[in-house]
């Protein structure tokens, strides 16, 4: 679906939009906050995107590190080229350890993977401790948020929908009651769970440990009760070493929702004694996008999701409109390098203002990317008609001066005279929304020639 | 081909110029005094610090928590603190302690500039219990307390594999419209003991 489609069915409830917009910007203001109070935070963002350049110029000699550390800690590192082998080896893995309940902690990858209806299908319980993340599958939604998965939903929604599957009163809608009946809940959910996955936020290749951060503590919770913990990770969000992390956890949760660390920034070194530590490291496209000389910095995304924050097209639209597992700015990114057709609109869901790539802990020059897949795009011929065709006339017209003259005198003598109906039709999208401004009474070369008349010949003032 | 292989020949395929790692060299954000903003930063994160001049003092102090008082089972790490209802040694499966009220437990150094303190399990059999009590204090030397990251990863050694874990408050989440919920899956308080005499 379109962007603008998906987006219009948002923005027709008025309310909620700007109640969606407000809280996103509440939270921009909390890390502008939290930025700010870091004298360094320039050096630190500089500093972090050197790390991951370096990183990604040698990923290969990377991971290889990583896994042969990981595995001297006793961890066993698994590799899938694409989500289908990744779920295979989870469900493998759970199989072999006649797991029937999985708890799960926040983990994008595997929404990206489609983990939860694969290993539903196998007859396996699979529960997300993420409250957010819990949210969003109890109403069989994907998240709308990479970090705050349920940033669309209202405390009331969030009452109806506890109130029919916990019994919790009826049109309760505060939240701590709420959040109370939700931990008396996953609380049984993770002391009957088999197994534990996590997702990873940073892969230390020299040490061969994984960094999972979490506000809640569902993540250590998780993996510290049952015996198995399988842990999912792109191969980008490796690290050199463990003193880089220093580098990146200043930023990570300041950038994410304005609090100086996560609550939790969990340092797994191997399986606790009689447990069993699996890593997979999953491609999935990943190494396709580090060979585009365009794209390739996307993959240095640490999932802050300040983008989003940001964003005044992801604020007023929400996080769903994308279709896609990562919404925002890095998603516009990110999906249409796995499928442009599916996903040509997403670089157009952007007014190219460069509030991403301000806000960027590692600098990823968002903005720029959106621009130049908006050319990819177009020169795969997947820009819809009523973008292609007033750009192929618009450019059509700049180019002859005659034609151009002439299409101004229109546009000032006829157009302010036509009645609505042959202005705002269906086919001028742009002006759904938008009146045309008052048309000046003459051109600019008009006025400029009237001006060097009056004020003699003395070029430019 | 095996799926490593292939992975791997495709990044080296696509590897560009190396570029060189930056220093970490700097000169990073450090307090006048790191025990006052590590208070500040704590109790801005719903936890609590408290400086104690001996750990025979800590005791009087727990007890003026109405949680402590009315804690059912108290776990402890630490000889003579936090009256412990069990031994923890004693128990074999995590999954044990899911009835702790009150965990008193040892952190190894605070970050001044977050209010994190980062603990692991080297004397602790089940590293559950951070995260599964419902109230925890943990005690920490005065002289742990350093300012930024960048000094507490010049702390840290992974070699031989351990868990550790920066916990900088209780657990909370916002997910709920953005309300702050303290006490969402683990402890509902969190409390720092700053012992004068090391220990
Ligand atoms: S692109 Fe940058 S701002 Fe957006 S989520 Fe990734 S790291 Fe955060």
């Amino acid at each position: 679906m379109k962007h603008a489609t998906a987006a219009a069915k948002f923005i027709a409830n008025d309310e909620r939009a700007h109640w969606h917009d407000k809280a996103l910007w509440f939270i921009r203001s909390k890390r502008d906050r939290m930025a700010h109070s870091v004298p360094e935070w320039e050096l630190l963002r500089d500093t972090a995107a050197a790390v991951k350049a370096h990183t990604m110029t040698h990923l290969a000699e990377l991971l290889e590190q990583f896994e042969e550390n990981a595995t001297k800690l006793g961890a066993t590192v698994h590799w899938a080229k694409d989500a289908a082998e990744h779920n295979e080896i989870v469900h493998g893995l759970l199989r072999e350890h006649n797991v029937k309940k999985l708890v799960k902690s926040k983990s994008m990858l595997t929404e990206e993977c489609h983990l939860n209806p694969f290993l539903e299908k196998h007859g396996i319980e699979v529960t997300d401790t993420d409250l957010g993340e819990w949210l969003v599958q109890l109403r069989n939604e994907p998240p709308s948020h990479i970090v705050m998965p349920a940033i669309h939903i209202k405390k009331e929604e969030v009452g109806e929908l506890f109130h029919r599957v916990l019994g919790t009163e009826e049109g309760a809608s505060d939240p701590p009651y709420l959040a109370e009946a939700a931990r008396t809940a996953l609380r049984q959910k993770f002391m009957e769970a088999d197994a534990g996955l996590t997702g990873v936020n940073f892969a230390i290749a020299e040490t061969g440990g994984i960094v999972v951060c979490t506000n809640e503590g569902n993540a250590d919770l998780g993996v510290s009760l049952p015996k198995l913990h399988i842990a999912s990770m792109g191969i980008e969000k490796m690290i050199p070493q463990a003193e880089h992390l220093g580098v990146f956890l200043r930023l990570l949760a300041r950038s994410a929702t304005g609090q100086p660390i996560t609550t939790y920034s969990s340092h797994f070194h191997g399986p606790r004694p009689g447990g069993e530590l699996h890593i997979i490291l999953v491609d999935n496209g990943r190494s396709k996008l580090l060979a585009s000389d365009d794209f390739h910095r996307s993959l240095n995304c640490i999932r802050c999701g300040a983008c989003m924050n940001t964003c005044p097209v992801y604020r007023r639209t929400g996080g769903h409109s994308y279709g896609t597992t990562v919404p925002g700015p890095i998603g516009s990114i990110l999906a249409p390098s796995r499928d442009p057709d599916e996903h040509s609109t997403l670089p157009y869901a952007c007014s190219l203002c460069g509030s991403c790539s301000d806000v960027c802990p590692v600098k990823i020059d968002l903005h720029s990317q959106l621009l130049t897949w908006r050319r990819d795009i177009a020169a795969l011929g997947y820009v819809s008609l009523d973008k292609s065709v007033p750009m192929k006339l618009a450019s059509a017209v700049f180019r002859r001066p005659w034609l151009y003259r002439f299409a101004g005198r229109v546009a000032r003598n006829v157009v302010p005279w036509m009645p609505r109906f042959m202005l705002y039709n269906p086919l001028n999208v742009w002006g759904r929304k938008r009146e045309l401004p008052e048309f000046p009474k003459e051109s600019f070369q008009q006025a400029y020639a009237r001006r060097q008349k009056t004020s003699g010949k003395g070029g430019v003032r | 081909m095996s799926s490593r292989d292939s992975v791997l020949k495709a990044i080296r395929k696509s590897q560009r110029e190396a570029t060189p790692l930056p220093t970490l060299d700097q000169n990073w954000l450090t307090f006048d005094d790191p025990i006052d903003q590590f208070t500040t930063v704590l109790e801005s994160v719903g936890g609590k610090c408290i400086q104690v001049k001996s750990l025979s003092e800590i005791n009087d102090r727990l007890a003026e928590f109405p949680q402590f008082e009315s804690a059912n089972v108290r776990a402890s790490t630490i000889e003579g603190l936090g009256l412990p209802t069990f031994s923890l040694d004693e128990i074999d499966d995590p999954h044990d302690v899911e009835n702790v009220d009150f965990a008193v437990l040892a952190g190894e150094f605070a970050v001044a500039e977050n209010g994190a303190v980062w603990v692991t399990d080297e004397t602790l059999k089940h590293r559950v219990l951070h995260f599964i009590t419902q109230h925890l204090a943990l005690i920490i030397p005065n002289k742990n307390v350093v300012n930024n990251m960048h000094e507490a990863y010049k702390r840290l050694s992974f070699e031989g594999g351990r868990f550790g874990t920066f916990i900088s408050g209780p657990s909370k989440t916002a997910d709920i419209e953005q309300s702050l919920v303290i006490g969402a899956h683990g402890p509902r308080s969190h409390v720092v003991f700053l012992v004068d005499d090391a220990f």
